[in-house]
């Protein structure tokens, strides 16, 4: 099984913030709440550079290490899940996340967190797939489909990258050998524990 | 007047000159330096950052809480969580079980040595009684819930299921939020009512040199309303309690906390202090219930007997004797005759 991995190529990134709306549309993800962000850096000044961020579905996921009720699990491609029926929204996995991934509607009179919701790599949730149950909750599931995730699909700069996390290590190692730098691969020393040598 | 002007002016050539000799080599670096090849990399940001810092930007979304990109420091809480503060509420939760079951083997319950006299003395009126069950009943909810979120996943979700455990993790995320504030009630009653009690004086230092009595029959040091015990439970539960009190508001209300770090440290010392506060409670559960006879009462009907008094509580007992003595004979004015202070 291939091990999936998020990669934003940040000398790329032309912050036109499309991956954000392709994401929130494709899973009708609610109010308030992005599973998909970009982050400028250095704005304004030279060497200015965005990074698209989401769940970054890490190795040895922290989120699930904290977690009180234990309701995240990792599927066969190494994407981190979890099971909202389970979640109580204790606020926790933000806390833990390195990348400030999951997000919690606000529900109650007292801003009490819901639910919580993160990207889920385009691959639903524990319900079976491609239920209405599963998009309800989760959104759409394209990896059920054979399809990846819509963010880096239709990026369009090819900025983000999804897939399998060899492929597009090289794919991103060609790029930077060709043009003749790169800013590295944006959190995958926290996610992954390496980075991407060139 | 013209020679000084014209000596002006040629300063003045001079100095542009001058400047635009130094400022030569600057525009011709800029003209070299490439934008696009000169970016920021997450290696050196992260290094110039230093290890716990987060990576900061700027977001077009309307949440700025969402511009922190990465935030290396946040694992860190998540080992401590997940590592010492666990294996402190296992500890004391744990440890002070096994210290109790080994206390009541050896020591066995403590009697009133005696006997009950059948004679009743009024220790706590109803006010104090409400505010200690109000902490009590609250606290033990609190305890439970929260040891859930520490142990739960790892005692109860493999007993009872996923769904099942959910569920009661929900209910118990919301008793423990919305309990905390009887919590607090009860914690500012207890400690107004009982504060002027629980000064230590040189009864204690005697109390506590005899062990209070714990460990050897017949041995009854005095005391006063509160012994040293009572009182360094007393001082647990306020100084304690009002930690957790604190350090709860902060994770209630995450604002209040301000950046994420002051929240996770929030998070740790509530952990920690609920370690220590909920094995100091244990203890006071045992020796006020199954660990010694006649201490129940006071807390429930408010009475005791007259001989478990005199054991545990001489001086107060004297005091309580002596002044019922005193208005029985009139010679003292009653209460609300006194003028006022």
């Amino acid at each position: 099984m291939a091990r999936m991995k998020f990669l934003c190529d940040a000398d790329r990134c032309i912050e036109c913030n499309a991956c954000v709306t392709a994401c929130k549309n494709e899973h009708e993800v609610p109010w308030g709440i992005n599973r998909r962000r970009v982050v400028t850096i250095n704005d304004g000044l030279p060497g200015e550079r965005s990074v698209s961020m989401a769940c970054m579905h890490c190795t040895d996921a922290p989120c699930a290490a904290v977690c009180p009720v234990d309701c995240f699990y990792t599927t066969d491609d190494a994407v981190v899940l979890h099971s909202k029926d389970t979640c109580i929204g204790c606020g926790y996995c933000f806390y833990a996340c390195p990348f400030g991934a999951p997000q919690y509607p606000r529900v109650g009179n007292f801003g009490t967190r819901g639910k919580m919701d993160k990207c889920t790599y385009c691959a639903g949730g524990p319900e079976a797939d491609l239920t209405e149950a599963e998009y309800v909750k989760y959104g759409a599931n394209r990896l059920a489909e054979g399809k990846l995730p819509l963010c880096a699909e239709m990026c369009s700069t090819k900025s983000l990258l999804a897939g399998d996390g060899d492929i597009i290590a090289d794919i991103y190692r060609e790029r930077v050998v060709t043009r003749g730098y790169g800013s590295g691969a944006w959190g995958w020393r926290s996610a992954y524990g390496e980075t991407i040598a060139v | 007047m013209t020679r000084l002007s014209k000596l002006d002016r040629l300063i003045a050539v001079l100095a542009l000159g001058l400047m635009a000799i130094v400022a030569w080599p600057d525009i011709s670096q800029a003209q070299q330096i490439n934008p696009t090849a000169e970016s920021v990399t997450e290696d050196a940001l992260m290094e110039a950052l230093g290890g716990d810092a987060q990576v900061q930007g700027r977001i077009s979304i309307p949440d700025e809480l969402a511009s922190g990109l990465i935030k290396p420091g946040n694992s860190g809480w998540a080992d401590t969580h997940g590592g010492p503060v666990r294996t402190a509420n296992f500890i004391a939760v744990v440890g002070m079980l096994a210290v109790l079951v080994l206390f009541y083997l050896i020591r066995g319950r403590i009697r009133i040595d005696s006997g009950p006299s059948n004679q009743r003395i009024q220790r706590f009126g109803a006010l104090e009684r409400f505010g200690h069950w109000l902490m009590a009943v609250s606290f033990i909810v609190l305890a439970l819930t929260g040891l859930n979120l520490v142990f739960g996943r790892a005692v109860i979700l493999p007993l009872f299921g996923e769904a099942a455990f959910g569920t009661l993790s929900a209910w118990g995320k919301l008793a423990h939020n919305y309990m905390s504030f009887a919590f607090m009630l009860g914690l500012v009653m207890t400690f107004s009512l009982w504060v002027v009690h629980n000064f230590p004086d040189k009864v204690d230092a005697n109390w506590l040199r005899h062990g209070g009595g714990l460990f050897k029959k017949g041995v009854h040091p005095p005391a006063k309303k509160f012994n040293a015990g009572q009182k360094g439970i007393f001082w647990s539960v306020t100084i304690g309690g009002a930690a957790l009190s604190f350090t709860g508001v902060m994770l209630l209300f995450p604002e209040l906390a301000g950046s994420e770090a002051n929240w996770q440290l929030n998070q740790i010392i509530h952990g920690l202090v609920a370690a220590v506060l909920t094995a100091v409670i244990i203890a006071h559960i045992y020796i006020g219930s199954v660990g010694m006879e006649g201490a129940f009462d006071a807390m429930a009907s408010g009475e005791v007997d007259l001989n478990w008094a005199k054991e545990h509580h001489s001086i107060w007992v004297e005091d309580v004797q002596g002044k019922q003595a005193q208005s029985d004979d009139g010679t003292a004015p009653r209460p609300g005759t006194q003028p006022a202070e």
